[in-house]
């Protein structure tokens, strides 16, 4: 299985529940568009529920980091949610992880955008 | 990792297209035979992982997924080292330049980032040019018990 992106709505935040694999290719491509088109929905408010991934790589990292300087730069927040060890471990390890606000709990996560 | 030197010791050595699908395969192929060789399932990922990072830079960055191009891939466990070589038919390139993804003004690049993971994940990590103009990574994981 590739990555399956689900969006829904919770207030002015934007949720997006990510599942399956953020690797080159779809999954990272797929990431990439979901991003753009709420950016250009005028969307400032995201929360990238990541609970559901499986695996991710270097471009998957690339395509987290794309997403929140896009946000960042259109005046938006773009927020983690529910990382695995797995990713937990890749964003320390790649000192990403104070970078990102992240969040282990849905509803204090989109409570912070208010 | 326990009792791994009395596994029978394995070799594979295959050509690959430089496609993303041979990444899927090659991970695939590297994380079975890790498996066979008694390693546990939190390296199993840093080896899949880094086999998948060193054959996206062959496949994309070294052989720029040309047809004409192959990865030679292979895989060696002997009970003491699991060792992974990757080359590709590129044009190579300057080892030095290479960036620190974990210097501050690189911490938002968005690529940069895979020979970072590799060397974090394997015991030992060696890039060398080949003659014919390519690029050889060499991955070692240590099957010794720790």
């Amino acid at each position: 299985m590739s990555v399956k992106l689900t969006t829904r709505q919770v207030g002015d935040v934007t949720v997006v529940d990510v599942a399956g694999r953020i690797t080159l290719g779809e999954g990272s491509s797929a990431l990439r568009d979901a991003v753009r088109d709420m950016v250009s929905k005028n969307q400032k408010k995201i929360l990238l529920n990541l609970g559901d991934v499986s695996y991710i790589d270097s471009s998957g990292i690339g395509e987290l980091v794309s997403g929140f300087t896009t946000v960042t730069n259109g005046g938006g927040n773009l927020k983690l949610l529910n990382l695995n060890k797995r990713v937990k471990d890749l964003l320390q390890i790649t000192k990403l992880y104070t970078v990102f606000e992240v969040h282990e709990d849905e509803a204090a996560a989109i409570r912070s955008f208010a | 990792m326990q009792e791994n030197a009395n596994r029978a010791p394995e070799t594979v050595e295959v050509l690959l297209d430089s496609t993303l699908e041979s990444v899927d395969s090659a991970e695939e192929l590297a994380v079975g035979m890790a498996e066979r060789a008694g390693v546990d399932e939190d390296d199993l990922m840093k080896i899949g992982m880094a086999v998948r990072e060193s054959m996206v830079n062959a496949v994309v960055h070294g052989n720029r997924y040309s047809a004409h191009k192959k990865v030679r891939f292979s895989v060696a466990a002997n009970g003491e080292r699991f060792t992974v070589q990757i080359a590709d038919a590129g044009e190579g390139f300057d080892f030095a330049s290479i960036p620190d993804p974990l210097a501050p003004e690189n911490l938002l690049r968005t690529s940069g980032r895979g020979i970072f993971l590799i060397r974090s994940f394997m015991d030992d990590f060696q890039m060398r040019h080949l003659e014919s103009g390519g690029t050889e990574v060499t991955l070692v994981k240590n099957l010794v018990s720790k």
